[in-house]
Parts: structure tokens; C-alpha cells; sequence
């Protein structure tokens, strides 16, 4: 299964027409404690680069944006009761949300692992 | 992902322990105009770092704070008589000043005519001098308004170069009576200058019993080319790691302790703020000092219910935290805002300051709290949130 990574260190995992998107483990990091999450509601129509969810940490509230565009398919649901999960497992059970992928061509535009890792080498 | 912006004017400070905080896992941010650790991690920390560690590490043990942004400041006359630099520096602010005995201590405001708060400030009687120390952000305006209405024969010494570190916790006291003897014997709001035998030298400390964290713990100002031994010394002790600004932040807020320029400003008066407890009775009757009228005023308004809007805890349902600059809602109408907020690590649920129409401030109102497209319910509550745990002798 493809990842791909955004300049705003979300990753995306496509599998057939469906997406799971989250942050990065550099992300995490760079946001501390993770209190909440608030995730778009199940069929919440996202623009690629627009607002899609919001994590808050101890210290700040942070945007987290769509990566492509498309309708949310799924929350999730176990970021509601510990969302230190986005800390401890970001790139897996810390996922925050599943999208319909509309335009696959969208998807070209976004790093592979290689050049995420070497994107946020140079930050 | 687009965090915060945390940029700030340039150029930047360092502080004296710039390099020390780097070396021990220090993430540096701009604050108060200077490049300060927000938060550690990394071998040295025994906890693993971060903000939530790190405030928990306070409330349970000791932590190592370093606040050398707070601007030091001494005021005393050619006799060193700190009566006539007391005189002189209760014409600026609401305390009683001129019955402060040698190392005591006592919290107040620098206030305009109109009363608006300048900053708020702890002022020490040290015996030859009166010693300030004010918001780091705030230091320069201070000293300016201090200079233009102090008299020229009170002499303002701005203490540049010494540190400022505040150990916090419930260990503090007896970590620091180790290191350093005599000092456990302090009570809160007290001070005093003792001697500390280090590398076949005698370094001069002055120690405040006093904080921001509403825990027990110490304000420690050294000369700066001893606070990095002096750093190492305290976190050499196994009850004590080091915490960033953002500890800082929510353990204030859990202690119900204002921070200017955020619940405290040039548009609000100690009376609003809810720190009528700050304002010396004889001084409320007597007057004598910048801001008097409108304080007497705010004052009267408060006896007869009729004060426009006043400083409040709110507690916050759910998970979600509302942040400084979020309206206050009673049903459709707008009420107030939030001036500081965050998710309290002691309660496990989100807290807040606001200032609200002073009709829906009692204890217990159901307010509302718009955070984005969100209505999160709150109750007015009283503060501290998690209540203040100082030594005030055994």
C-alpha cells in the first residue's frame, strides 16, 4: 500500500478508492501532548490544502489539513477516549480519519517516505 | 499541520543558561524577548520530558524553572533607608509598602491614574533596598515609568546580570535545604540572602520562598556566572529535572495565577481581576497612589454588586480546551471572553480564565464557550483549581 506525505507532515495511506490520513511521527513530536482531537463529521466533503480536523496539545491548537480532496468515510473513534494515541503510535493506530479519493491524480503531487525524510531533514 | 506561529520580534536574548538548556533537551521558543526553553526531553530528564511530565514531575517532586527573563530590579536612597524608597514607591502602587519588614515580601501592581495594571510585580524588603521583580515582557516600560516618577535621590539599579531560577514542588524544601542550609527555614512570601560554599568560594544567594506554580517552592537570584553550577547542583538531586514554559503556563493556570498581558492588562484593574486581596486595606482608605480613585470606584461598584465584569475559573465538560480569546456565552448572548485556557494534566479535563459580566460570575453559573463551530458548556468555578500547596511553617 502507497504513502504518501504532505509538506504539512500528514501522511496518507491509499488502498483502492479509500484513504487513511494522519500525522506524522515528526509531527507529533514537534505538537507534545496530545489532549483532543476533533475529527470532520462522517460525510464532510474536503478540499485538497482546506481544514479537515484539529489536534489540540497541551500548549496550542493545530490545523490539520486535507491532502486531497474527498468525503470523509470514517473517524477514529478510539482518538475520542485517549487521543495520547497520536503521540505514542502517530503513523498507525493514531490515524485520525478516512476519505473517498476523487481525483487520483491529486496523489502525484505528494512525497514519497524518501523525500518526506529528506524534506524534514532540512527543516 | 501548521502549529502555532511562536515567532516574535527579533533580535532575540540569550539567556545565561542558553547552552545549558540545549544540552539538556531544551525545544527553545521566543518569549518575552528571549530565546527560552518551552519544554525538554531527552537522556537527562528522568521523567522522558514534555509539558505533561513535566507538570506532573512539579506537583509530585521538584522542578528547575529558569525565569531570568523577570527583570530584577532594587530601589533604595543614598542612606540605604528603604523607608524613604518605600515612601516613594507606594505613590506607584496599591500595597503597603512602608510596613513591609525586612524579608517579607508582598505581591502587587504598578497602576496607571486610570488604574489599569502596568504590570503586576513582587516587591521585597532585603533590608538596604527594596528588590522588585516584574514580567520580563513588561521589564523596560516598568523601569522607564519607574524612573519618571520615582525621585531622582531613590537610585533604580536594574539587576542585568543575574539569573533568576524558580525550583517548584513539593520536594522543594527539602531539596534545597541540602544543597543549601538554613533556607527550609523560609515561610512563603518571606527572603532573605544567604551563602552557599561552592568550588572553594562563597557565592551570595537571594532566596524568596514563593512561586507561580501553587506549589511550595523558591525563587533563587545568582550572579550569572554561577547559575549554571548552581543549575547542575539542583538537578544533580534525583527529586528534581528541569521544566519548561510550558509547564509554566498550565501550572499557573491550575493555580489560578493571572499572566499579564494575557488576564492582565492596561484595560483592567486589580478590582476586575478578581485580586481585590492585593489591595491594602489602610491604602484602599487612604489613597496616596496612582490609580486610587478608579480602584476606590471599582471597589464601590463590587460592594454594591454593580461591577461590570470581573475575572472567573471556568470549568470545561468533555476534552476539548478553549483558548485564550474564545466568547463566553450565556444562552445566545455574548458575555465575556476567555483570557487563558488549556487542558489541566491534574484534573484531566480543560480549565479556563475569563472575563465575564460580573451578572453571570457566581460560582456555578452554566455558561457557554464558543470554540470553532462548537458550544462547550462550563461552570463558573472558584479558583485556585487545584488548590495551593505553600509552606507557611510547620
Amino acid at each position: 500500500m502507497p504513502r504518501y506525505f504532505t509538506d504539512e507532515h500528514e501522511w496518507i495511506d491509499v488502498e483502492d478508492d479509500i484513504a487513511t490520513v494522519g500525522i506524522t511521527d515528526y509531527a507529533q513530536e514537534q505538537l507534545g501532548d496530545i489532549v483532543f482531537v476533533e475529527l470532520p463529521a462522517i460525510g464532510t466533503m474536503l478540499d485538497k490544502g482546506g481544514d479537515a480536523a484539529v489536534v489540540e496539545s497541551v500548549k496550542a491548537a493545530s490545523d490539520v489539513y486535507a491532502p486531497i480532496t474527498g468525503e470523509v468515510a470514517e473517524g477514529n473513534g478510539m482518538l475520542e477516549d485517549d487521543p495520547a494515541l497520536v503521540n505514542s503510535s502517530p503513523e498507525e493506530d493514531g490515524w485520525f480519519f478516512r476519505m473517498t479519493v476523487s481525483d487520483k491524480a491529486e496523489l502525484e503531487g505528494l512525497m514519497d517516505e524518501a523525500a518526506y525524510k529528506e524534506f524534514v531533514a532540512g527543516l | 499541520m501548521a502549529p502555532e506561529d511562536m515567532s516574535a520580534e527579533m533580535p532575540l536574548g540569550t539567556l545565561p543558561l542558553d547552552a545549558w538548556h540545549r544540552s539538556h533537551g531544551g525545544k527553545m521558543v521566543p518569549f518575552a524577548g528571549y530565546e527560552m526553553p518551552i519544554q525538554y526531553s531527552g537522556d537527562t530528564i528522568s521523567h522522558g520530558g514534555g509539558i505533561v511530565a513535566e507538570h506532573t514531575w512539579t506537583r509530585e517532586s521538584a522542578s528547575l524553572f529558569d525565569v531570568s527573563h523577570m527583570g530584577q530590579l532594587a530601589l533604595k536612597d543614598a542612606d540605604n533607608d528603604p523607608g524613604s524608597a518605600a515612601r516613594a514607591l507606594e505613590k506607584l502602587l496599591p500595597g503597603l509598602i512602608t510596613n513591609l519588614k525586612p524579608g517579607k515580601m508582598r505581591y502587587s501592581f504598578l497602576l496607571t491614574e486610570a488604574g489599569g495594571v502596568i504590570d503586576d510585580l513582587m516587591v521585597a524588603n532585603t533590608g538596604p533596598h527594596l528588590a522588585l521583580v516584574v514580567n520580563g515582557a513588561c521589564k523596560w516600560d516598568d523601569i522607564a515609568h519607574l524612573r519618571e516618577h520615582l525621585p531622582d535621590e531613590i537610585t533604580l539599579t536594574h539587576f542585568d546580570d543575574f539569573a533568576l531560577l524558580a525550583l517548584q514542588g513539593p520536594k522543594a524544601g527539602e531539596v534545597l535545604e541540602s544543597l543549601i542550609p538554613g533556607t527550609g527555614a523560609l515561610t512563603f512570601m518571606t527572603a532573605g540572602l544567604f551563602e552557599w560554599a561552592i568550588d572553594g568560594e562563597t557565592v551570595h544567594l537571594w532566596i524568596s520562598r514563593a512561586g507561580y506554580t501553587g506549589e511550595d517552592g523558591f525563587e533563587i537570584s545568582i550572579h550569572q556566572s554561577k547559575v549554571e553550577v548552581l543549575a547542575n547542583a539542583l538537578v544533580a538531586d534525583d527529586r528534581v529535572n528541569p521544566a519548561g514554559l510550558g509547564a509554566r503556563d498550565s501550572l499557573r493556570l491550575e493555580a489560578g495565577l493571572p499572566l499579564y498581558g494575557h488576564d492582565l492588562d492596561l484595560n483592567t484593574d486589580p478590582v476586575t481581576a478578581d485580586l481585590s486581596f492585593a489591595l491594602s486595606k489602610k491604602r484602599r482608605e487612604a489613597g496616596g497612589y496612582f490609580g486610587h480613585q478608579a480602584i476606590a470606584a471599582r471597589l464601590a461598584d463590587a460592594e454594591a454588586g454593580a461591577l461590570a465584569r470581573r475575572r472567573v475559573g471556568l470549568t470545561i465538560e468533555g476534552r476539548m480546551p478553549a483558548r485564550e480569546g474564545a466568547e463566553v456565552y450565556s444562552g445566545d448572548t455574548k458575555i465575556g471572553h476567555v483570557t487563558s485556557g488549556g487542558f489541566s494534566p491534574t484534573l484531566g479535563h480543560p480549565i479556563a480564565m475569563a472575563y465575564v459580566d460580573s451578572a453571570y460570575a457566581a460560582e456555578g453559573t452554566q455558561l457557554d464557550i464558543a470554540v470553532r463551530s462548537k458550544r462547550l458548556p462550563a461552570t463558573v468555578s472558584p479558583m485556585p483549581f487545584v488548590p495551593h500547596r505553600y509552606f507557611r511553617g510547620s
